[in-house]
């Protein structure tokens, strides 16, 4: 697998910098968490990866090589929301086949989409199925068997658990470490919640307002941050009595 | 298919259907059948009145109305279709353009689309009619040109909707052509809206061209469309006025067709998706709700804030009523915070929204007891009652962005309350104001009293919304999901702030979440819901260790913390939450549950209290639940073994 | 959000950072586009016609001299971007050029007829909002939330079908039933008060059964909202809370489609004054366009479009002084 590489990135939206000048390693094989509020820049960095924001300036490489901004891409995505990254008038069948490479027969597709299907635990006889017919857990596990579908050496995960109801949140974190672990996936996994980054995440970076203010392994940071707005999102972190609550 | 279909069963959209089919069978038959009638020149009966030989007289050549009338639908409806092709292929061409071409050239053809729409269709049909010429085919180019503004803006819009949809920018990302993406993904997804509006579109053209032809720029003699049969029978209203009524129905019909059938499409399409949730009725059984063991657990009744006793919440449904809160009992004291937790769909929120009086019609309440401060709530409001409720109560609800008047003033909203139940006058009512937005820690509160909401961020609004609350003197703050539209650190201080106005004035807390983590850190007590009722009731510091009843235990095992095991899953809690409208009968987390029996899947366990205070609904209750390496608990068939045994 | 994007927000001080101050800017512009395209459109509109409009206008059987002249005259043999420049250099004077079948100053002709569309238009305007922001409250109040489901059928209905009738049809018709048959009222011009009464109908009655029923619908709409919530939850009384809250809000809403009805009404005159042979701008420039008086209706056209874009102008800073957020939503 291949590492994801951020140099020197910048996005401007019209007068407004939502990214700038990040930088930042996914390592081959490992998963980064990026934590930061709203308006951070956090989706912004992922979707620039992508292709889905315009980057300014900076360069974002996958194992050395520029990612291209058209045709297949060596990194795939997953969304926030499961009710709005699914075509309501494709089968999931459909949308996972969508997204693999070209070339490959009806019945070799038929039987990598049941495999992928499988593989999020999921049962591959409902591939005929409606996304209207399936929880958001559900869906949301679709949506990785698509993004695994396309071959990718690296996932990134948008805040891919916020929109789910607790009770299922768990089983989705599950499988995210279970198939890093299986498959040796980079993942950069984005989030909000410092409990979940600390769960799947070995290295984490925290961003502020466009930049990143700190990064570093996620046992070290969460025990011993060095920049004061960690420790301000630390003490926020409900139900926890902290040590490292900043000095007022 | 199936939701096309059901346009039909209404009665509108079944006459529209009807009329729209008879209008179009009548534009191939009518020529075929009645040329001859319709052309039959009878110079001895000119400008006659209706008669039994001619149903709506005859024009100034003693020709028969009615047939011409007839004869000119075809016509009529020929002309009205081409242009709205000619409208729709224009507009789909300006409607995808700003996605095809992408950001600048795109925004240009947006700009001149919205120039285009703001000028009416008949003022573009004239324009285009100068242009075109005088006729029947310029009237058809002037009005398809004249709809294409419209009809592009809205295809613009419908994709624009679309494409900034996740699944689009997933198969963007998935390397699949823009061009593909559009047919693939975009057009199917706006394709019914848009068939819907042109054949809304069909019936304005008719209309459109009905007006060209009256003004006499349309259809030119000796061909005649209904506008022409109008325009020449309005000259001769007085003589004979059927010869202008005739074909104003028929142009008046057959425009309402079409029209209403596509009214009647969109509205149809548009139950198909919202509707169809099934609903069972209310079983006798989960009536007899809560034990009243718990009335005696909580102390004496003098310093209770709330009080609630069965409390059900129940609205009409398709197949009877769906009934989200089934029997709820729990009381406040004062300076106390309890947190009610649960998933969507446990009927938390309608709680908090029930024992504030805020459930609407057709919403129905029900409550063996429901009182606040003493003063019973079931009874009709008075204005007493009003006030009240009005001081002593305050309310904090979930999305601070929309939970606020986007067209008033801030301060002016927090005095609005004050100035009705307090009496306060202007003047002194915004300085109250002012000062309660201090107490809330909102910087140069002056200031800020005299922005508007949006001028706020997320966790200012919030604040302000806890402000308004204390402008009277509450005993009870009801916050229905405080913190979860804002970012960890804003919530924490929200959360503080809520801390410090109980210590500070001991207000009694009810806190609503779905987050474990932070009732636990706030409230003193917990009550945890599922499907509707309370299935547990515990101190909120026993809840990582010694909840007893297995979804409490799941629920608190399936979030992770900043201590959670890094080398063991998360517990997974299989299946989803129960729909309100299709209640299980038994123990509703039953099929859920490790430790469920066939007990627990025929009878529902009461809410039990238990010496300490503690109650809780279930069967099982602190029976141990094995966690599997695999992440998911033990199965059901091997717990029901060890029961048997 | 208002805070986090002002972080990253190049700062701009002074005078134009006032939020009134860049609305105001950025609606003149645009409306000062939207004016050149239809200067532009109307002065294209005459060399678009196919063939030659004066041998049109003047007929097949004038003389190739009297042609000639008159071409001379309007300048239609200079080249194309000296006829703009010098058309818009005459529309500055008030010059719309001379009407070839009156042989009056095209000015002359519009300040003739302008007054009596005007008045048919504004008390058109008056009598469709009189009509549909009180019966529009008041059915989105009594059918919110499921309530008097019959009520809702019976207005959504009448007012679907009313909405739909062409305001030239509901003319013919009104002229039959009140000024034929009963002969209660004239059947056309304008020369008493009683007059008025069936065009201004005739003009109004759709628009304000449109306008009604999307007042009822965003007025369901809003009574749903949270804040709408948040006032109940102040236990103000009912009134309070629909006029006070709601209705602002509903109104807001209901004018972004109310404009469109309304500037639609501006052109409606076209049709209802031919109807009813009311001596204004609507009755002349299909006459003009009939007898192929092609500088008429290139003024007229003109006017009615001057009229389209006040009118969405001043729709536009009616929703600013509503609702503030109108203002900076297009930034």
């Amino acid at each position: 697998m291949s590492e994801l590489r951020f140099e020197g990135v910048t996005v401007r939206y019209g007068a407004t910098t939502a990214v700038d000048d990040v930088s930042l390693v996914v390592p081959p094989g490992s998963v980064v968490g990026l934590v930061g509020e709203s308006g951070s820049g956090k989706s912004t960095l992922a979707r620039a990866a992508v292709g889905l924001a315009p980057v300014c300036a900076g360069l974002i490489t996958v194992g050395g090589a520029p990612v291209p901004s058209r045709g297949r891409r060596p990194l795939q995505m997953v969304f926030q929301d499961p009710y709005s990254s699914l075509d309501p008038r494709m089968s999931i069948g459909e949308s996972v086949a969508e997204a693999m490479p070209r070339g490959a027969g009806r019945a070799e597709r038929r039987a990598e989409v049941a495999r992928l299907l499988e593989l999020v635990h999921l049962d591959p006889t409902r591939a005929a199925a409606r996304p209207a017919e399936l929880s958001g857990g559900q869906r949301q596990r679709v949506a990785l068997a698509r993004a695994l579908a396309g071959r990718p050496q690296v996932v990134i995960a948008d805040e891919i658990t916020s929109a789910l109801d607790v009770s299922i949140q768990g089983a989705v974190l599950n499988l995210v470490r279970e198939l890093q672990r299986e498959l040796g996936l980079s993942i950069l996994f984005i989030s909000h919640n410092l409990a979940v980054v600390r769960y799947v995440a070995t290295h984490v970076a925290v961003m502020r307002d466009g930049r990143i203010v700190e990064e570093g392994a996620t046992d070290r940071v969460l025990a011993a941050p060095d920049h004061d707005y960690t420790r301000e999102l630390l003490a926020a972190v409900p139900g926890l009595s902290t040590p490292t609550r900043s000095p007022r | 298919m199936k939701r096309w279909m059901s346009v039909l069963r209404t009665p509108v959209g079944l006459t529209a259907t009807v009329l729209s089919i008879g209008v179009l069978v009548l534009a191939v038959v009518a020529p075929l059948l009645w040329t001859d009638n319709a052309d039959a020149i009878d110079t001895d009966d000119i400008l006659a009145g209706p008669s039994a030989q001619h149903w709506a007289g005859t024009d100034n050549l003693g020709r028969d109305i009615f047939y011409r009338t007839l004869v000119a639908t075809r016509l009529s409806v020929e002309l009205a279709l081409a242009a709205t092709v000619i409208a729709v292929v224009v507009g789909l061409l300006i409607g995808t353009a700003p996605y095809l071409l992408g950001r600048r050239p795109g925004r240009v053809v947006l700009a001149g689309t919205n120039i285009a729409v703001a000028f009416p269709g008949i003022l573009l049909a004239l324009f285009f009619a100068v242009i075109f010429g005088v006729g029947a085919k310029g009237a058809v180019l002037a009005i398809g040109f004249a709809g294409a503004p419209t009809f592009g803006r809205l295809t613009q819009t419908l994709v624009a909707g679309i494409s900034s949809r996740d699944f689009v920018a997933a198969a963007h990302v998935a390397g699949v052509p823009r061009l593909r993406i559009l047919f693939r993904h975009v057009l199917p997804n706006v394709s019914e809206p848009l068939v819907v509006n042109a054949t809304i579109g069909a019936g304005a053209a008719l209309l459109s061209f009905a007006g060209l032809s009256f003004l006499g720029l349309g259809v030119q003699q000796p061909a005649y469309d209904w506008g022409r049969l109008l325009f020449d029978g309005i000259g001769s209203i007085y003589v004979n006025p059927a010869a202008a009524l005739a074909p104003g129905i028929a142009v008046l019909v057959a425009g309402l067709a079409f029209n209403l059938f596509g009214e009647s499409v969109a509205k149809g399409l548009g139950v198909g998706v919202v509707g169809g949730i099934p609903a069972l009725p209310p079983s006798p059984e989960a009536l007899e709700a809560d034990a009243p063991a718990a009335e005696q657990a909580h102390g004496s009744g003098t310093d209770l804030v709330l009080d609630v006793r069965d409390l059900e919440v129940a609205f009409p449904g398709p197949t009877g009523p769906i009934r989200p809160v089934r029997g709820v009992s729990f009381s406040v004291r004062r300076g106390e915070a309890l947190g009610i937790v649960g998933e969507s769909g446990s009927g938390k929120s309608l709680t908090a929204l029930a024992v504030s009086r805020l459930v609407e019609a057709p919403g129905r309440v029900d409550a063996a007891r429901l009182d606040l401060l003493g003063s019973d709530l079931r009874v009709e409001e008075t204005k007493a009652q009003r006030r009240l409720l009005g001081t002593s109560l305050a309310m904090v609800f979930q999305d601070p962005m929309t939970s606020f008047n986007p067209t008033r003033r801030m301060g002016g909203q927090l005095a609005e309350g004050a100035r009705h139940h307090q009496g306060l006058d202007r003047a002194s009512a915004l300085a109250r104001a002012v000062d309660r937005m201090r107490a809330v820690r909102i910087s140069e509160p002056e200031r800020r009293a005299h922005q508007y909401p949006h001028e706020f961020s997320g966790g200012m609004r919030q604040r302000a919304m806890i402000g308004m609350g204390l402008m009277g003197s509450p005993a009870l703050i009801v916050a229905d999901e405080p913190t979860t539209a804002l970012d960890v650190t804003v919530q924490q201080q929200v959360l503080d702030l809520l801390a410090a106005i109980r210590a500070a004035e001991d207000v009694a807390l009810v806190l609503i979440s779905h987050d474990v983590t932070v009732v636990g850190e706030v409230c003193d007590r917990v009550l945890v819901m599922y499907a509707g009722k309370i299935v547990e009731d515990l101190p909120a510091a026993d809840l990582a260790a010694t909840a007893r009843h297995p979804y409490t235990r799941a629920l608190v095992a399936a979030v992770p913390d900043m201590d959670t095991d890094l080398d063991a899953p998360l517990a997974v809690i299989p299946g989803r939450p129960v729909d309100p409208a299709d209640v299980p009968a038994g123990c509703a987390f039953a099929a859920r549950c490790p430790l469920a029996t066939a007990r627990c899947h025929a009878e529902e366990p009461p809410l039990e209290a238990d010496g300490t205070g503690r109650r809780v609904a279930c069967w099982h209750a602190g029976e141990p639940i094995d966690l599997e390496v695999d992440g998911s608990l033990l199965g059901r068939d091997e717990r029901e073994e060890v029961e048997a045994r | 959000m208002a805070l986090a994007s002002s972080v990253a927000t190049s700062p701009r001080v002074g005078v134009w950072s006032h939020p009134w101050v860049r609305f105001g800017v950025r609606r003149l512009g645009r409306l000062l586009v939207s004016l050149w395209v239809l200067v532009t459109a109307s002065f294209l509109m005459i060399h678009l016609i196919p063939g030659d409009p004066v041998r049109a206008a003047l007929g097949p059987t004038a003389p190739a001299a009297l042609v000639a002249a008159k071409r001379e005259e309007m300048g239609l043999d200079d080249p194309l971007l000296a006829q703009y420049w010098h058309y818009l250099q005459s529309l500055f004077t008030g010059d719309l050029g001379t009407s070839i079948t009156l042989q009056l100053p095209v000015s002359q002709v519009i300040a003739q007829r302008l007054p009596a569309t005007l008045a048919l238009a504004f008390l058109a305007f008056a009598v469709a909002v009189a009509i549909a922001v009180p019966l529009g409250v008041t059915m989105g109040v009594r059918t919110r939330r499921g309530h008097g489901r019959r009520t809702e059928l019976a207005f959504t209905g009448t007012s679907v079908v009313l909405g739909i009738i062409p305001d030239f049809l509901l003319g013919v018709l009104l002229v039959y039933v009140f000024a034929v048959t009963l002969g209660w009222l004239p059947v056309a011009g304008n020369d008493s008060p009683s007059a008025y009464v069936l065009p201004v109908l005739a003009l109004a009655v759709g628009p304000a059964a449109i306008l009604a029923r999307i007042i009822r619908v965003e007025m369901v709409t809003v009574l749903q909202a949270d804040f709408v919530r948040t006032a109940r939850a102040k236990r103000l009384p009912a009134r309070t809370v629909h006029l006070g809250h709601a209705l602002p809000n509903a109104l807001t809403a209901s004018l972004t489609l109310g404009g469109l009805i309304l500037t639609s009404m501006v052109a409606g005159t076209v049709l209802v004054e031919n109807v009813f042979a009311w001596p204004g701008l609507g009755s002349m420039i299909v006459s003009s366009i009939l007898n192929k008086d092609y500088q008429v209706v290139q003024a007229i056209v003109l006017v009615y479009g001057v009229g389209v874009l006040l009118v969405n102008t001043l729709v536009d800073v009616a929703l600013a002084l509503l609702d503030p957020r109108s203002m900076i939503r297009e930034d």
